[in-house]
């Protein structure tokens, strides 16, 4: 194996989910405040995600106040407590960024029951 | 203490280190190197030595440099380069340098040989502005006015003006080691390095 996979293999984090884009996650956080460690919970749309071994990352979406919030977290970081899955949607294509115009009603998704 | 070592450069990836942040590294292949020759004040003018990184077919090399390395009792090496260094009795001939010679934390001035442009104008070579690209502008790229008419009636020597850009010799000063592994003498740097993978690099500790 070459020192470079290596590197990345080491860091590879095996705990998280199935998911796909159209999926509603809820990923625990955790964040620093000065001296304390405190998780938190982003609950929203997977609207893409970018696949690359450790360098994988999803983008996920959320109504916060009004304002549509978008973070992109590195699914292998040690500061990613765990995520949830909570639903899958039937979306037809792998990047949703039609949404980030939509509003409303028109924003939701169809869950996807198997 | 002035050290260093000659590497190769792998690639670049990502670590989350520390628990912390993602930090982009560059992952350099860093020794084993080995002391083929020692250089000092008294028969060459300065101290310094001469170290020899990789392997390289004994038939390959001419006859001259066969007998360097034979007189060093070592086997061949790909490449040599200089390393000053203020105590030279700090080193033997054939002793060998690892990448342990460098903690996480330590700070490295790494030197390579950047990436070869080929002949280019001077907006990509030299950052000039340009010109508009479009309302009637007939000026787009071009160097525009090198300074003279009748005064100075010449070109001034210096002039930033198109040419070969790159592959040439680069250093970057003050990168941090994030990680070394001394058992397979891997030394990842945070940020980039100069050249191109398998491109060779030297390592010294930060001057700054």
């Amino acid at each position: 194996m070459n020192p470079i996979e290596r590197i990345e293999m080491n860091q590879m984090r095996m705990d998280a989910p199935a998911m796909r884009s159209g999926d509603k996650v809820r990923v625990h956080y955790r964040i620093r405040e000065g001296e304390k460690v405190r998780t938190q919970i982003f609950e929203g749309v997977m609207i893409g995600q970018s696949r690359g071994g450790v360098r994988s990352s999803i983008t996920v979406r959320k109504i916060s106040f009004g304002v549509g919030v978008e973070r992109i977290f590195p699914i292998h970081s040690p500061l990613i407590e765990k995520v949830e899955l909570v639903n899958h949607n039937r979306v037809r294509r792998a990047k949703l960024y039609y949404l980030r115009a939509l509003r409303g009603k028109a924003a939701r998704l169809k869950e996807l029951r198997k | 203490m002035s050290k260093g070592i000659i590497g190769k450069k792998l690639g670049m990836t990502q670590v989350f280190a520390g628990g912390d942040e993602l930090i982009p590294v560059t992952v350099i292949q860093a020794g084993p190197c080995k002391v083929v020759q020692k250089k000092t004040l008294d028969v060459d003018g300065y101290n310094a030595i001469q170290i020899g990184f990789g392997t390289a077919k004994a038939q390959r090399v001419n006859k001259p440099s066969a007998g360097h390395f034979k007189k060093a009792g070592i086997e061949v090496a790909r490449m040599l380069r200089e390393l000053r260094v203020e105590n030279i009795d700090d080193y033997e001939v054939g002793q060998e340098i690892g990448a342990d010679i460098f903690k996480p934390g330590d700070y490295v001035d790494i030197t390579g040989t950047s990436k070869g442009k080929g002949f280019q104008g001077v907006i990509k070579r030299h950052g000039f502005g340009g010109g508009r690209a479009t309302h009637g502008s007939e000026f787009h790229r071009a160097p525009g006015a090198l300074g003279g008419h009748t005064f100075p009636g010449k070109v001034f020597k210096g002039q930033k003006l198109p040419g070969h850009m790159g592959s040439k010799r680069v250093t970057v000063q003050n990168l941090q080691v994030v990680d070394v592994d001394p058992v397979r003498n891997i030394i990842l740097v945070r940020g980039a390095v100069p050249g191109a993978k398998n491109g060779a690099v030297m390592l010294r500790n930060a001057v700054k």
